[in-house]
């Protein structure tokens, strides 16, 4: 059947190029195409549903390129069976990929403006491709600002990049983690203790979040009191997903669906049903 | 299209071999164990002649009728749904090769179905579904082929059932949508016939074939009085005046709560109701573990794994299902498809094992709306 090419619930074969071991629960995998089609252009935040042989398929966000090979990088953690069955995989083997799917990371309308990101823990991979889209126009941005929380410094992604982020392009990345042992000379405290610590323009700024709900919730509530308005937020959501077309169900947010309408939203677009509990 | 005709019931049959000669498969009402079905038929035998049903809260009963009404009935159990959405399909296989694995697609087959005794309020259900499946950025291919040559022979209700609330909205009980043929069924003292409406060029060159006669004024007068008799005997209401605004300011109405203390959460209602269209993946592999499907298989908001994500269950009470499942039906669905979820066909009320009615529920939360108490 021709209709079969592009049946949007068959995945593509994609091949493991690297692995890497990121963190004590999570890793990365660099994905190449092993089809004719070449690997699909993708916007910030956007996500790909990964099938691992047998076992089943999982939302995954894209968290890069591979600088030379242009492959696609995954940042998964580590904690059911199909995020299991993929940290099996080695080079060399296969998996299914269906995708991009959903909204990316408002990049346009930052321009101008300063941007602060924050993130908590695995939150960190969705926002990388935005980061690395504003430092490929550096000039075209004022002040950028990367808020980062972990649980511990073990879950700490990407620190090798930090560096470059800095020095390179002049961002503020501020790092803080729930609790540590004396190791630890870094900040403690939630994530929203680093607002007032970096400098930027409440009423010209673009803020993007992603993190678990509650990290969200309360990062909203500061940067507002900070004097940002809620239209310039926006945030990414999570739920369960079975199809990342519309078709099953699963994602519904309210009147969105988070695999159409999102993962990326203007937080005022979805205030009063961010706002309800278990909706 | 022409005017209507008029069709003996005797030369149904004659649609129905025509229809089949076309090569579509008839599916229409019939009788299997004590409920009126949706399933293959071949004539006018197969039709539940003289049964009627009867519909209530948590209530079904087929019943004999004083007449041989062919159509004197509602509507089934199930939906036409578990044709065009399959309750199980499988989406591919794939076979495992050393490290690699291929991916071998189903093939799939036009069913060209044609629906005998579709209603009003299903025919809506059927347009609504296919906003979902193929009138979005995506196509569903297995509904899309099972849509692709469908063929309605829709039926004007000759009564309201007992949870049918069509006409609240807007649905019904007049076929008033796309459709190929359209039948109101007459039955005079020795007369038994169908007035026949046409609504699509090759329902036309059918009905050209069949040889029929046109429909005096008398008779379609009749059929309009049928038709309009439903339409004022329908027992539900369900108020739809702002609606969506309505559900969506008292999310956190008590109303939920109480509803929660007698649902039991069994999923009935979105199984029987004709637009839910939500459905799961299930991965199977075989022992040799080199050989594995997935299937699709309607799924419901009602169950617990339904909103699973690591760390949890989004939705882990019976208050916040019930609340998901009617504010998607009657509010949410607006912003996502531009129409109501809910045809008013009653599916869910009669199914509901403990009779819970939603058109009563809307009424309880629109009775101490929080915003309107609130400026009291």
């Amino acid at each position: 059947m021709d209709n079969n090419a592009q049946d949007p619930m068959v995945p593509q074969l994609y091949e493991v190029t690297r692995t890497i071991r990121e963190t004590h629960d999570s890793f990365s995998l660099h994905l190449k195409s092993k089809g004719d089609s070449d690997i699909p252009e993708f916007g910030p935040g956007q996500f790909n549903m990964l099938y691992a042989f047998g076992v089943g398929e999982v939302p995954i966000s894209i968290s890069g390129r591979a600088e030379k090979s242009g492959n696609l990088i995954h940042t998964i953690r580590n904690v059911g069976s199909v995020t299991s069955a993929l940290n099996d995989l080695k080079k060399g083997h296969t998996l299914g990929l269906r995708g991009p799917f959903g909204t990316s990371w408002p990049i346009e309308a930052c321009k101008k403006q300063d941007v602060v990101i924050i993130a908590g823990g695995i939150g960190l991979a969705p926002l990388r491709p935005a980061i690395y889209a504003l430092l490929k126009q550096r000039d075209q941005f004022g002040e950028i600002a990367i808020l980062y929380g972990v649980r511990q410094p073990k879950d700490l992604l990407f620190t090798k990049e930090f560096e470059t982020w800095r020095g390179k392009y002049g961002i503020q990345v501020k790092v803080t983690v729930d609790s540590a042992d004396r190791e630890w000379k870094g900040n403690v405290g939630v994530v929203t203790t680093l607002i007032p610590r970096v400098s930027f323009d409440p009423t010209h700024t673009v803020a993007m979040i992603c993190g678990p709900e509650i990290m969200m919730k309360f990062s909203i509530l500061a940067l507002k009191q900070s004097g940002m308005s809620e239209k310039n937020i926006f945030i990414t959501m999570e739920r369960n997903m079975k199809c990342a077309v519309g078709f099953c169900g699963h994602c519904q947010f309210g009147p969105a669906f988070i695999c159409k309408d999102g993962p990326v939203f203007a937080y005022n677009k979805i205030k009063p049903f961010f706002e309800t509990r278990d909706l | 299209m022409d005017k209507p005709s008029v069709i003996d019931k005797e030369d149904l049959n004659k649609l129905i071999a025509k229809l089949n000669q076309q090569g579509y498969k008839t599916i229409g009402p019939t009788i299997r164990g004590e409920a009126i079905v949706y399933d293959r038929i071949s004539s006018i035998e197969d039709l539940p002649e003289g049964w009627t049903d009867e519909q209530g809260p948590g209530h079904y009963r087929i019943k004999k009728r004083n007449d041989k009404a062919l159509f004197g009935f509602n509507v089934s159990p199930h939906s036409w749904k578990q044709f065009l959405h399959p309750p199980e399909k499988k989406l591919w296989t794939a076979e495992k090769n050393g490290s690699s694995f291929k991916i071998i697609p189903e093939e799939l087959e036009n069913p060209k179905f044609a629906f005998i005794g579709v209603r009003s309020c299903e025919l809506h259900a059927i347009a609504i579904q296919d906003k979902v499946f193929i009138q979005g950025p995506h196509i569903d291919s297995v509904y899309q082929i099972n849509r692709k040559d469908l063929f309605t022979v829709a039926v004007n209700c000759g009564q309201a059932g007992g949870t049918c609330f069509c006409v609240s909205m807007q649905t019904g009980p007049k076929v008033n949508s796309e459709f190929d043929l359209a039948l109101t069924e007459v039955l005079e003292k020795d007369k038994h016939y169908f007035v026949v409406e046409t609504g699509s060029d090759r329902a036309q060159s059918i009905i050209e074939n069949l040889d029929l006669r046109t429909a005096e004024n008398q008779e379609l007068k009749i059929a309009e009085e049928i038709i309009d008799n439903t339409a004022q005997n329908m027992g539900r209401f369900l108020d739809t005046e702002g609606i969506k605004e309505t559900l969506f300011e008292n999310l956190e109405h008590p109303r939920w709560e109480e509803v929660a203390n007698r649902c039991l959460s069994c999923a009935n209602c979105t199984m029987a109701c004709p637009t839910c269209f939500c459905s799961t993946v299930e991965d199977v592999t075989d022992i040799t573990g080199d050989h594995a499907e997935r299937w699709q298989k309607w799924d419901s908001c009602f169950t617990m794994d339904f909103t699973y994500i690591h760390g949890g269950h989004v939705r882990n009470s019976t208050k916040s299902q019930y609340r998901q499942w009617m504010t998607h039906k009657l509010a949410s669905w607006i912003d996502q498809f531009d129409s109501s979820g809910c045809v008013g066909c009653g599916r869910c009320i009669t199914w509901c094992p403990v009779g819970i009615d939603l058109t009563e529920e809307v009424a309880a939360i629109r009775k101490s709306d929080k915003t309107k108490i609130d400026n009291i």
